[in-house]
């Protein structure tokens, strides 16, 4: 089915059923993934998927929400029958509604369109960067967790008011993250991942040359010992850190009362004036960008942190109604609307006159711990408390030189840290998350198993 | 994107479909695949959540698919789709054909037609319309997050309550037909407590297996005196001062390290990978000898219980270590093929659009024979934890988890809470540690998220003591 087809299915069982108000989100979704071990093919993978996601209105404007995959006329509506009895358990004290902007126009790149390559030429790929990142190095002796994929998909958003969207997108994405042992040492393991519009578009050298190097980097390592230490932070790894702790910048986290910020919030300095974040899902270099909400708003950019100031928040519809603004095209159509981030884009402001540019992560002689990539993050982050405690993977560096750290966690708060940051070097670097520069941290507390 | 519109007879759940599966399974093995599963599924899945003193969100969620599966000499293909009908579950067996690039066609007769139907759903047709009603289930969430505003501290009260009913019929070239019922329920009460600057989080989660009166009967007052009180002892707490120390772990949800950082090693996915240091070690000292371990899916009620595995193999009861020695691997249909393990009916998958994969079912430390106060006086300088949060663990098998609610241990006894905390260890350095395992066995449910996605499961443990482990703080 189309969208049109669909959205007019949806109509008429609603007519049906006397349901005057309705709204869906609909996914329709052909993947295709291997998987291999050692030049053998471990697992290979197709789905087709639907997915409906159907919300109504009952007649006191209440909400109910059910989602299916089964899109037969008996299951939509089932569906609309579903989420018409759910609504009579609907949010009194917060009132959906449209998105007023679900029917403003919408930006999206167009990209050409992919065709898939096909299972067999996804193996021949996938075979061949194993086989040369397992000879890239001796000590390389398998590629345990790796996988080439590509996925084309469909996501509209209608409502019974007459709003009809829809974008078609190709993704794919290889990974490869290496193991390597030496005798009487413990294994290391570290890798890469690279995402395109397609297969074709994803860089495999750049990919296996990446995985290789760091893995191999990790070879000689030593343990740390406990204490306070200055740190670098990767692009990624501060990516990582501003992801885990949204909920500062997310309204619906802050009317649930799980948010270190409040309604009073715009405004507060929470860092040293010289950061800027963005969100800005339709950056160009974002391949997952989406031009739409779950509720059909218009992705678009908007400014985080501007010199170290709270600027905005993001918002679902009824978040916004609540803060007296505009929904900002972050809304996830769920049983709850969520909210989340879409890119993060991290920048130095102009306003950085007290920053210690002479730290820079290349040039740097002194001792700090670089972190490479921050692991865990679903187990060690206490975002309502605003506190971390993070396994991570990085180098302590000595007069320039430097030696992979055998195991250690960082712990540490994250409204200390943005306002400890000491450096934020020039160049931004482009992550499968975001866009960050190097972020140096003025001391943060790492366990080591010295 | 298009789907089917052709017509053409489809898999009917509650009705005999013996004839449509064995022409679709013929097809594959005509087709040349060595062996050929179907799990196909009908769900029906239902959540309620409640914030502070209303009901805020009511979300059902119903759908049907299937997953095929092809193995050719060691290799597999595997294909979901929504679509149940014979052309689109053809079209799927075509597909997995073509992935795995066979030309060669097979000899028919190694298939001889489905066995006679094995049924498990017949004492649980009525589960869920025994299920508690969104009124009943509404009204003890609102209690229980009635039950959590103890003073003002507390900012933050929720209460979830999620049922899932599936229905699976498992078909495959070996003659297994098979259909069974499973439903799960669980709650989780979650609360925020603030004062001034500091703050505390404190959660707990309870399910069950099979028991759709088990809501009914839950104790939602005795859940929220233990959640407000561990959000109340956690709310002041100063941050755990690093290092390497020796720990108490609690039981019931303490048992989730052994779960991570062991037990997903003792899969045959992870020998398949090699990314196990126990893939030689059968019959070989691992661990301490204080420690037994057992993986099962048969516990009445449990959260990782099942009547048969979503191959369609009962399960079994699997002792993987014994007084120290390990015995065996958890195993699937996969895992036997390429590690030569048997199965121990453990092949499990989130839904249909999973390729089902060897996974934990109900797994814990069988108990010891000291108390819990015999493990705190044994120690001088330590840490107590007696809630644990998440965890993970990485590809050479380190691992690394919060604790939730933990407290300080001086000359053997339990002194002020701490924050922060967080073990860290490999699974290798730390069996060998666990010197004493007390006799208060206790199991909860979680859910373990892997290669075949989010499943059921129970971990467990008594109290144990880790004789010395990497605390990692401030």
């Amino acid at each position: 089915m189309n969208a049109t087809e669909i959205t007019s299915q949806i109509s008429n069982a609603a007519n049906i059923l006397n349901i005057e108000k309705w709204d869906y989100g609909a996914s329709f979704s052909n993947d295709y993934s291997v998987q291999v071990d050692k030049g053998l093919a471990k697992q290979l993978k197709a789905s087709q998927k639907q997915v409906l996601t159907l919300r109504v209105w009952n007649k006191e404007n209440l909400v109910g929400i059910t989602t299916t995959s089964d899109l037969s006329e008996t299951g939509i509506r089932k569906a609309l029958e579903q989420a018409y009895i759910a609504s009579e358990y609907g949010n009194k004290n917060e009132k959906t509604d449209f998105s007023p902007l679900a029917k403003k126009p919408i930006r999206f790149k167009e990209i050409e369109k992919k065709s898939p390559l096909g299972i067999k030429k996804l193996l021949k790929i996938l075979r061949s960067a194993e086989s040369k990142l397992i000879d890239s190095h001796e000590s390389i002796q398998s590629v345990p967790y790796n996988g080439l994929s590509e996925s084309f998909y469909e996501r509209i958003y209608a409502n019974s008011e007459g709003a009809l969207r829809n974008y078609c997108k190709s993704q794919a994405v290889l990974y490869l993250y290496a193991r390597a042992e030496e005798k009487n040492k413990k294994p290391r393991s570290s890798g890469s991942v690279k995402l395109g519009y397609g297969v074709e578009e994803i860089d495999i050298e750049s990919c296996i040359i990446e995985a290789s190097s760091k893995t191999i980097a990790h070879l000689d390592y030593a343990p740390i010992k406990t204490g306070k230490y200055l740190v670098c932070l990767s692009p990624e790894a501060f990516l990582t850190m501003i992801n885990a702790f949204s909920s500062i910048f997310n309204a619906r986290s802050i009317i649930d009362g799980v948010s270190l910020s409040s309604k009073n919030s715009i405004g507060e300095m929470i860092s040293i004036p010289a950061l800027n974040i963005y969100d800005d899902g339709l950056n160009y270099k974002n391949i997952s960008s989406a031009p739409f909400d779950g509720e059909g708003t218009p992705t678009k950019k908007i400014s985080l942190i501007n010199k170290g100031k709270i600027e905005n928040f993001l918002h679902s519809e009824s978040t916004a109604k609540i803060f007296n603004t505009i929904p900002t095209g972050h809304a996830g159509l769920g049983s709850k609307v969520s909210v989340s981030p879409d890119w993060i884009v991290v920048e130095r402001s102009n306003d950085c006159k007290d920053l210690k540019t002479s730290l820079e992560h290349m040039s740097y002689k002194g001792e700090f711990v670089f972190i490479e990539e921050l692991n865990a993050v679903h187990a060690g982050v206490r975002a309502s408390q605003g506190s971390f405690s993070l396994p991570f993977e990085g180098w302590i560096y000595k007069n320039g030189e430097k030696c992979s750290i055998e195991s250690a966690t960082v712990a540490g708060d994250i409204k200390y840290l943005l306002k400890n940051i000491i450096n934020i070097e020039q160049k931004g670097e482009l992550t499968t998350n975001g866009i960050s520069p190097h972020v140096w941290i003025n001391e943060l507390s790492i366990t080591g198993d010295e | 994107m298009v789907t089917s519109s052709i017509k053409s007879p489809e898999i009917i759940f509650g009705e005999c479909n013996k004839k449509l599966l064995e022409e679709i399974i013929f097809f594959g093995i005509s087709l040349g695949a060595d062996f050929v599963e179907l799990f196909i599924e009908n769900s029906d899945n239902s959540n309620v959540l409640a914030e502070e003193d209303f009901i805020t969100s009511v979300s059902p969620s119903f759908g049907k698919g299937a997953g095929i599966r092809i193995f050719k000499d060691k290799r597999d293909g595997f294909v979901s789709t929504n679509d149940l009908s014979k052309h689109g579950l053809m079209r799927s067996i075509s597909q997995a054909i073509e992935m795995l690039d066979i030309s060669e066609k097979t000899n028919n007769e190694i298939f001889n037609g489905l066995n006679k139907l094995t049924d498990y759903t017949k004492s649980k047709i009525n589960w869920l319309k025994d299920v508690p009603t969104i009124n009943e289930v509404s009204e003890k969430l609102l209690l229980s997050t009635k039950a959590l505003k103890k003073d003002n501290k507390v900012i933050v009260r929720k209460g979830s309550y999620s049922r899932n009913w599936q229905e699976v019929i498992i078909a495959s070239s070996d003659g297994t037909y098979a259909t069974d019922i499973r439903l799960h329920q669980t709650v989780g009460l979650n609360v925020i407590a603030n004062d001034a600057q500091y703050r505390s989080n404190s959660s707990r989660r309870f399910g069950s297996h099979g028991i759709p009166n088990e809501f009914k009967s839950w104790d939602h007052e005795k859940a929220a005196n233990e959640v407000y009180e561990s959000s109340m002892n956690m709310l002041y707490a100063d941050y755990v001062q690093a290092g390497q120390m020796p720990v108490v772990l609690a039981n019931k949800f303490g048992g989730v390290i052994f779960h991570e950082a062991c037990g997903h090693l003792l899969e045959t996915t992870q020998i398949e990978r090699g990314t196990t240091p126990f893939s030689d070690k059968l019959n070989q000292k691992i661990a301490n000898e204080a420690v037994t371990a057992i993986d099962e899916g048969i516990s009445e009620g449990s959260f990782g219980s099942l009547s048969i595995d979503d191959e369609g193999m009962e399960p079994e009861k699997s002792i993987l270590i014994k007084d120290g020695i390990l015995k065996k691997f958890i195993s699937d249909r996969a895992g036997e093929l390429r590690t030569g393990h048997k199965r121990t009916g453990s092949g499990r998958r989130q839904n249909y659009s999973f390729a089902a994969a060897s996974r934990m079912r109900n797994t814990y430390i069988a108990k010891g024979k000291y108390t819990k106060d015999d493990l705190i006086t044994s120690i001088s300088d330590g840490l107590y934890c007696k809630s644990m949060g998440g965890g993970s663990v990485g590809a050479t098998g380190q691992f690394n988890f919060a604790v939730e609610e933990g407290y300080l241990i001086k000359n053997g006894k339990l002194t002020t809470p701490v924050k922060g905390a967080t073990l860290i260890g490999d699974a290798k350095e730390v069996m060998p540690k666990i010197s004493m395992c007390g006799n208060d066995l206790e199991l909860a449910p979680g859910f373990c998220g892997s290669i075949s996605g989010s499943v059921n499961v129970t971990v467990g443990q008594p109290h144990i003591k880790v004789d010395s482990i990497t605390v990692g703080g401030r």
